[in-house]
């Protein structure tokens, strides 16, 4: 996918190595803005790290990230997400205890004015705050079908509700670069196919630029715009989807024999 | 899914009236209990019940919402009593509950101060470092005789006794009193706070913290508002359980077992639950008192008395654990457990659903 723009993130040379296993090294490459970018490769190949790089959960040991212009040799979380940097976790890291309008409302917080005294004195600020807060949420939730379960301790829902409702925290804020890590893994495939239709949407009707990580190469070929192959921590290969599926050295690296079979 | 919504739906509303009703009852039993009870159940059960309430609930908004262990509620509560006294000597034309809230408002800021570690270090380290103000502030008020005005017995009581606004407060009734309003105030505070966005940070910062900073949620101010706010409530409550149960106080009344028994209040109680504080503390405070009763009544007489307490605190000591084996998530969970609670059914029914 070649765009006149400039892009929307810019990975540049970035390394990093815990206690000197390299995770990453000298990695660049670019994500066009509104385009869906999925990093494939075999665990361990520094797909995760990236992500908690971008987001300013690791800090790399060198290289710099480019975000919508701005040169970032170190990003932090609450600067990431300041800037419009969503994420989704791999294993789902939502709030277990609350319900799943307040996990999404969490997603709000930063956004948040009311004072401390304020809100323990539920004055008018607090009040009209938290109203807008909770309209917000319902109007994410009901883009997710969620409305229903706006009220359940969210470790009560199954496993497939949990990742649709980080899905939901995730864009409350509105961002305008998502990371997802794996928003496909441990579903069956009709629920698969649900919350890729979902994550297409958000790219199409909010204009969202998304990064994510996905072991399903049938669903990756069908919902990616762009592929970034990584293995060991290096640039495999990086071009449209078609271009990978055809590509030798993939093949050999993480499809394995043969050619992929596409699942329909 | 949609069979278990269906059964679901009905029943959320039934009840409410009712549950009003219980409601007020139980506040007027509440406000009308100084005219029910002897004084010995006002003086000696029901004011340090309800103050123990309260610092249960202080410690619970820091430990059972946001999740930061502290073996500091002693400490934080003899920093309020301590500031009470202060203000009381030395500006006696700030009323009592001004001071108070000047009090708590020190113990905040004390919090605070104590708090900044925690954004360091987690756990077992955080342990030891509010253990650390624990035996600071023991050393402090005892050092300097400033703190207790030089008395010759090292102890603090007020010199005016406990006044409002010209109401005398020094009957068992206005002693019950100032601190039912107290704890109501309190109380009402911090169940909107934990309802509202401060809350709904503590619980995300518990439940998973690296998530909550990339998701926006400021970990910091976070987690340093946890420590003041926990902080200001016990401070207050330790001003309380000097001078309104106590009368006079040293820093004896503050030791390790003091917050030792703030956490048992929580942990048995229900963490990150309003209610838990409310249920741990008539635990603590009532059951030795009912074990007491029960053995004067059975062995009176028969046994040494030194034998028979120390065989009360085995056999409270055997109850708790007991408890905590069959319940760690503490009474409030119990109660919640024993009504039927919709939560409960849904998630029996989820795993059932799950597994087939």
């Amino acid at each position: 996918m070649t765009t006149p723009s400039a892009p929307a993130l810019e990975v540049k040379n970035i390394s990093l190595a815990f206690k000197g296993v390299k995770a990453i090294s000298d990695l660049s490459f670019e994500v066009a803005p509104q385009e869906i970018c999925a990093l494939i490769g075999p665990n361990g190949a520094g797909k995760s790290s990236l992500l908690n790089i971008l987001n300013g959960v690791y800090v790399p040991d060198s290289g710099e990230i480019i975000f919508e212009g701005e040169h970032f040799h170190r990003m932090q979380p609450l600067e990431a997400a300041r800037r419009g940097i969503g994420r989704g976790f791999q294993n789902n890291a939502l709030f277990s205890g609350m319900s799943v309008a307040d996990n999404v409302i969490a997603g709000l917080s930063r956004h948040a004015r009311a004072t401390l005294l304020e809100e323990a004195l539920l004055l008018p600020r607090a009040r009209a705050e938290a109203r807008r807060f909770r309209e917000r949420a319902h109007e994410v939730l009901r883009l997710f079908d969620l409305e229903r379960h706006a009220e359940t301790t969210v470790a009560l829902l199954p496993y497939g509700v949990q990742k649709k409702v980080e899905l939901a925290r995730a864009i409350v804020a509105a961002p305008r670069l998502l990371l997802l890590d794996e928003p496909l893994a441990g579903m069956n495939s009709a629920e698969k196919q649900e919350i890729a239709q979902i994550i297409a949407r958000l790219n199409r009707d909010l204009k969202l630029t998304i990064v994510l990580i996905e072991h399903d190469i049938g669903i990756v070929l069908k919902l990616a715009h762009h592929v970034v192959v990584l293995d060991y921590g290096r640039k495999l290969a990086d071009g449209a989807p078609d271009t990978i599926r055809d590509n030798p050295e993939v093949i050999a690296a993480y499809l394995g024999h043969d050619k992929v079979e596409i699942a329909a | 899914m949609s069979d278990i919504e269906l059964r679901l739906t009905g029943g959320i509303g039934e009840g409410a009236s009712t549950r009003t009703l219980v409601g007020i009852a139980a506040a007027a039993l509440i406000v009308a209990l100084p005219f029910l009870a002897t004084e010995y159940w006002i003086n000696a059960i029901a004011v340090p019940f309800l103050i123990l309430s309260l610092a249960g609930l202080g410690l619970n908004l820091l430990t059972g919402y946001a999740g930061q262990i502290s073996l500091g509620a002693g400490a934080f509560m003899m920093v309020g009593a301590y500031a009470a006294f202060a203000f009381q000597l030395r500006l006696p034309e700030l009323p009592l509950p001004l001071a108070l809230i000047a009090a708590g408002i020190v113990a905040g800021a004390v919090g605070f101060a104590f708090g900044f570690p925690s954004t360091r270090i987690k756990g077992f380290y955080l342990i030891v470092s509010t253990l650390a103000a624990q035996f600071f502030f023991e050393w402090l008020f005892l050092k300097f005789p400033w703190f207790y005005n030089g008395d010759p017995s090292a102890t603090i009581s007020l010199p005016a006794g406990l006044s409002v606004f010209g109401i005398d407060l020094n009957s068992p009734h206005g002693r019950y009193y100032l601190t039912l309003a107290s704890v109501a105030v309190l109380t009402w505070l911090s169940y909107n706070l934990v309802r509202s966005q401060p809350g709904r940070n503590w619980m995300a910062l518990r439940d998973m913290d690296t998530a909550a900073a990339v998701i926006g949620v400021p970990i910091l101010r976070a987690k340093l508002q946890a420590f003041a706010v926990s902080s200001f409530i016990l401070g207050i409550a330790g001003a309380l359980w000097a001078f309104a149960y106590l009368g006079s106080a040293s820093v004896q009344s503050f030791g390790l077992t003091r917050s030792y028994q703030i956490l048992f209040i929580i942990i048995i109680g229900g963490m990150g639950t309003i209610r838990g504080a409310y249920f741990g503390a008539a635990f603590v405070s009532l059951l030795p008192l009912a074990l007491d009763w029960l053995f004067q009544r059975l062995l009176g007489g028969h046994v040494d008395a030194g034998l028979l307490q120390n065989i009360q605190k085995v056999i409270f000591g055997v109850l708790i654990l007991w408890f905590l084996i069959k319940e760690p998530e503490g009474l409030a969970r119990l109660l919640q457990r024993q009504r039927g609670d919709l939560g409960n059914r849904r998630l029996a029914r989820l795993k059932i659903r799950r597994q087939t």
